[in-house]
């Protein structure tokens, strides 16, 4: 097979790392993230939150907390909740009730009558400041009858007790695994059958900026201002029109500087929704809600409380015959929709390998949790759990977890490969990043190495996992992103995005993009995002889509402004548009350089001398482009490896090598990939060995600090070390996202290292995250 | 209690070698009197309970959570935070300018108190292994970049190693390796 369509070459920007123009503000201070603005006037919100996981709300009484000098309005979900219309997100689409497809949570934003989590916000609680308006929740009387609350996985399923009473069962969303008498009979004749059961530890995003926003409707204009720490300005826009009725034109949202979304800010969440509803009622001055960090971990949505149980069928090569996979999902009490990713994680299960037959089945349930969310890597239980079961097959038949993932790897003589769930990879190089990251490792080297440390009672482990990430997915609203790109007077450009600043660089590798493309210095490309008034409609920032979609959006744009200068060019230097060259803001005619006009020139004639322009040509310098993925998934693909040391004694795992070869296909800046992929890898390290959000028997969470909810810090992280293949995608400028995937492949490269590590003593694998040192030790104390 | 029974308290401290005099409640954090009434905002809270290290800044050169101290306790103080961090004309410090070389920041949240912490611990101490990097930067929290672009920020600022942050690795860490595969058939 071949590479496809026009793909760029590495210019004088694109595949630079070049460094991000966002950083001497936020390295000085001078960040404008939601909380750094302060309006004077604004009002501040405190939420009052239920202290039960499930319960009947038999008295709340505002009175006294009303008297407090400063409180300005307390609102219950008697006030609100009325005055919600609609509560959908674009991504998902409509409820069935509105004529949609989209199964939905019943829709309020407080809580009314009954409590459904510990956090459930039940009345909002307006002041002149937070200090004043925490008093004032504080002196909100709130009397809950509790009731039993749903909780577990199977559990919940089983439960004749209802989260939500709206609805006639705690199963979200299904599809039950059929039962095919083919695949029986092979399962049944088969050499050797594996079956494992995963677990996943519940995880949340902690993004470093807790969510937050400042609503601010004017009903003398009929205009709502929103800004917020949002992966999405036109989401929230949408959302906001939609909850309140007010036409989706009359509202702007803007969002600056953003610390970090991993998933959690793509979708308008309950408290958002709530100051929406608030500063629309109020309708006077700024609301403004900062959530602290005991809200963001208690209340915030989350994610990774899923299992699997896989079985392998597998031949006496190691080729794998059938699979089996059914999956079981806990989605919280208000997840954004139905809250299901089993259904896409099914869809991506074949990851790198050549399985042919795969039977699925997965369950999603509410609970009496805060609701899941997505969390980098939304789909991430089908790599994390078939990545350990790769490991745990392999030792079963007694093959190297490497030569047992060779035997099966789509390989480039396979490629167009169509996976037994129907998806198509066009070019996808995991023979490559393997070899690569074996090389990197040294894997025979470190073979030697593990021998002679067992001699001497210590553990190290190896561990591999391979991947194909589904990068910027694009159906519905994710289909396509837009760039609006104009040229000043001056010759400057300023290109408008539908996307935001939440880490990803994007000023920095668009402008890359552009000026590569538009044939202009990097310094007059000034890039635009995060507000409605400004940006063109597009999805946000996620999903690793926007160096695909935004970016093809952008050279889309540059190359059809280019093509307009450059004909104005051949009118200006009467020459042929084909002999024209453009570099550096100056076109000229090749081999004759002295035959040149500037962009400033150029700009000068489009805008102020119309009658000089090729006949039939329209004045100004604008375009607006729209560039939509030719497929609905762009593949790229990595292979991670892990070196840990295990110490016997107290469980705690050394990382000491941590190795990525990654394909994201055309890089535009080598160190912006880097850096996602540490950042990913890092997330994944730490939903294995430390992050894990324990509820009680009460359905109380247990991790709402710090120093109870424990992220990765810098001691327990490696230096990270890169190996890059560069294979094209069929995507204009042959990109491929990576965002997520660094999240995805960590936790199954670790726990096979780990449990690689426990086996030289003979320990049992692991299969339930986490694998913290009581687990560890556990493991090592059973195995005697 | 009641906050109309809270009687301000008067505060004058230097901040970035200004003085300023802060009158407020007795209970408001250092955090939040920098960012309300000074409005230095570039202290982020993160956390307001002393984990993150988002809120760090220098008093009488010390770096300390300002979401663990209240204003209250700062008459007299000499603070400087993020803000004060450059070099006097504005250009970014050591520190900072190693941040950027190396990528030691994304979403930029939690950077001004790496760049507070660091600043700090490599005054007292030039030159140190990775290992005390690691641990001095143990109590700032950061979601992004995995600490890899930081410490490689803190080993630039110290021994002057190279600017670019793919090629500037210790010799502990391995260098990148690439491969092209321009098409395949």
């Amino acid at each position: 097979m071949t590479t496809s369509t026009t793909h760029t070459t590495v210019g004088r920007y694109i595949g630079q790392s070049v460094k991000r123009r966002e950083d001497p503000r936020l390295l000085t201070g001078h960040g404008r993230y939601v909380d750094d603005v302060q309006t004077p006037g604004t009002l501040h919100v405190a939420f009052v939150r239920s202290n039960y996981a499930r319960g009947e709300i038999t008295d709340l009484d505002i009175t006294e907390a009303l008297r407090v000098p400063g409180v300005e309005a307390i609102y219950t979900g008697a006030d609100l909740n009325p005055l919600c219309q609609q509560f959908w997100a674009t991504m998902t689409g409509p409820p069935i009730e509105l004529g949609g497809e989209t199964p939905y949570p019943p829709g309020s934003v407080l809580a009314q009558d009954d409590v459904r989590y510990v956090g459930d916000p039940i009345a909002v609680v307006i002041a002149s400041s937070r200090y004043i308006a925490e008093d004032a929740a504080d002196l909100v009387v709130v009397d809950i009858e509790p009731r039993t609350p749903v909780l577990g996985l199977h559990e919940a399923v089983a439960s004749t007790e209802l989260v939500h009473r709206e609805l006639k069962s705690n199963v979200s969303a299904a599809m039950p695994m059929p039962t095919v008498p083919q695949v029986e009979a092979l399962f049944a004749n088969a050499p050797h059958v594996i079956t494992r059961t995963f677990r996943g530890a519940r995880a949340t995003n902690v993004p470093m900026e807790p969510r937050g926003l400042i609503v601010h409707y004017d009903r003398y204009r009929s205009e709502m201002n929103i800004r917020a720490a949002t992966q999405s300005v036109h989401e929230i826009k949408s959302f906001a029109a939609r909850l309140t009725g007010l036409p989706e034109s009359h509202i702007r949202a803007v969002a600056d500087d953003v610390g970090g979304g991993f998933g959690q800010k793509m979708m308008v969440l309950r408290e958002e929704a709530a100051v929406i509803a608030a500063g629309f009622k109020l309708g006077t001055a700024p609301v403004k809600w900062i959530e602290d960090r005991r809200e963001n971990l208690m209340a915030s949505n989350q994610a990774r409380s899923e299992a699997g149980e896989l079985s392998f069928a597998v031949d006496d090569d190691g080729h794998i015959l059938a699979v089996k996979a059914d999956f079981i999902e806990e989605v919280g009490a208000y997840p954004p929709s139905a809250g299901a990713t089993a259904a896409l994680a099914i869809g991506v299960f074949p990851g790198p390998y050549k399985i042919p037959v795969l039977i699925p089945g997965c369950t999603a349930v509410y609970t009496n949790t805060v609701g899941k969310s997505a969390y980098r890597g939304p789909w991430a239980l089908e790599t994390i759990f078939r990545e350990q079961m790769m490991d745990h097959v392999a030792t079963e038949i007694g093959m190297d977890p490497i030569e047992f993932r060779r035997v099966n790897l789509i390989g480039p003589d396979d490629l167009p490969y169509t996976t037994a769930t129907q998806m198509v990879y066009e070019n996808i190089t995991p023979t490559e990043t393997l070899d690569q990251v074996v090389e990197m490792i040294d894997v025979a080297a470190f073979r030697d190495e593990q021998a002679r440390a067992r001699q001497d009672g210590r553990l190290l482990g190896l561990g591999i996992a391979g991947y194909v990430e589904p990068s910027a997915i694009a159906f519905g609203v994710l289909s396509s992103d837009p760039a609006v790109l104009s040229m000043d007077v001056s010759g400057k450009v300023q290109v408008r995005l539908g996307t935001g600043s939440h880490g990803h660089s994007i000023e920095t590798t668009i402008a890359q993009v552009i000026a590569t493309h538009l044939g202009c210095d990097i310094d007059d490309v000034v890039v635009i995002q995060g507000d409605t008034a400004t940006s063109p409609v597009g999805p946000g920032t996620g999903g690793s889509r926007t160096a695909v979609v935004a970016g093809g959006a952008a050279q889309t744009a540059s190359i059809e402004l280019r093509d307009k200068l450059v004909r104005i060019a051949a009118q200006l230097l009467e020459a042929n548009p084909d002999d024209l060259e453009v570099e550096g803001g100056v076109v000229s005619v090749k081999g004759t350089p002295q035959a040149a006009i500037s962009f400033a020139q150029l700009a000068m004639t489009a805008h102020m001398a119309p009658d000089k322009l090729p006949a039939g040509m329209g004045p100004g310098l604008e375009v607006a482009a729209r560039y939509r993925p030719p497929t609905a998934f762009t593949w790229s693909n990595a292979t991670h490896g892990c070196i840990v040391e295990v110490d016997p004694e107290t469980g705690i795992v050394d990382i000491k090598r941590y190795v990525v070869s990654e394909d994201c296909g055309q890089m535009i800046n080598p160190m912006v990939v880097e850096g996602q992929i540490a950042g990913g890898v890092a997330q994944g390290i730490g939903g294995v060995l430390f992050e894990n959000m324990v509820y009680d028997a009460n359905g109380n969470p247990l991790a709402t600090t710090f120093l109870d909810y424990l992220l990765p810090s810098a001691p327990e992280m490696p230096d990270f070390e890169y190996g890059h293949v560069e294979s094209m995608s069929n995507t204009l400028g042959g990109y491929k996202g990576m965002g997520e995937g660094g999240a995805i492949a960590s936790p199954p490269a670790l726990a096979n290292a780990i449990n690689d590590a426990l086996a030289q003593r003979g320990v049992a694998a692991l299969t339930e995250f986490p694998f913290g040192p009581s687990q560890i030790i556990d493991a090592i104390n059973a195995a005697g | 209690m009641s906050s109309d029974t809270i009687h301000n308290v008067t505060v004058s401290m230097t901040v970035n070698g200004r003085g300023h005099t802060v009158s407020c409640q007795p209970r408001k954090l250092l955090s939040d009197a920098l960012r309300e009434d000074l409005h230095l905002t570039g202290t982020h809270v993160g956390c307001e309970h002393g984990a993150c290290g988002a809120c760090t800044v220098l008093v009488d050169g010390a770096a300390v959570r300002s979401c663990l101290l209240f204003a209250a306790q700062m008459n007299g103080a000499d603070i400087t935070t993020v803000e004060g961090m450059a070099n006097p004309d504005g250009s970014l410090n050591t520190v900072q300018q190693a941040m950027q070389d190396c990528h030691g920041l994304q979403c930029g949240f939690c950077t001004p108190g790496i760049v507070v912490t660091l600043t700090a611990f490599l005054r007292d101490h030039p030159d140190p292994t990775d290992h005390e990097i690691r641990v001095a930067i143990s109590g700032n929290l950061c979601r992004c970049t995995g600490y890899h672009g930081i410490v490689n920020a803190a080993r630039q600022a110290a021994r002057g190693e190279p600017a670019s942050s793919v090629e500037a690795q210790s010799s502990e860490s391995q260098s990148s390796e690439s491969q092209k595969l321009e098409s395949q058939s």
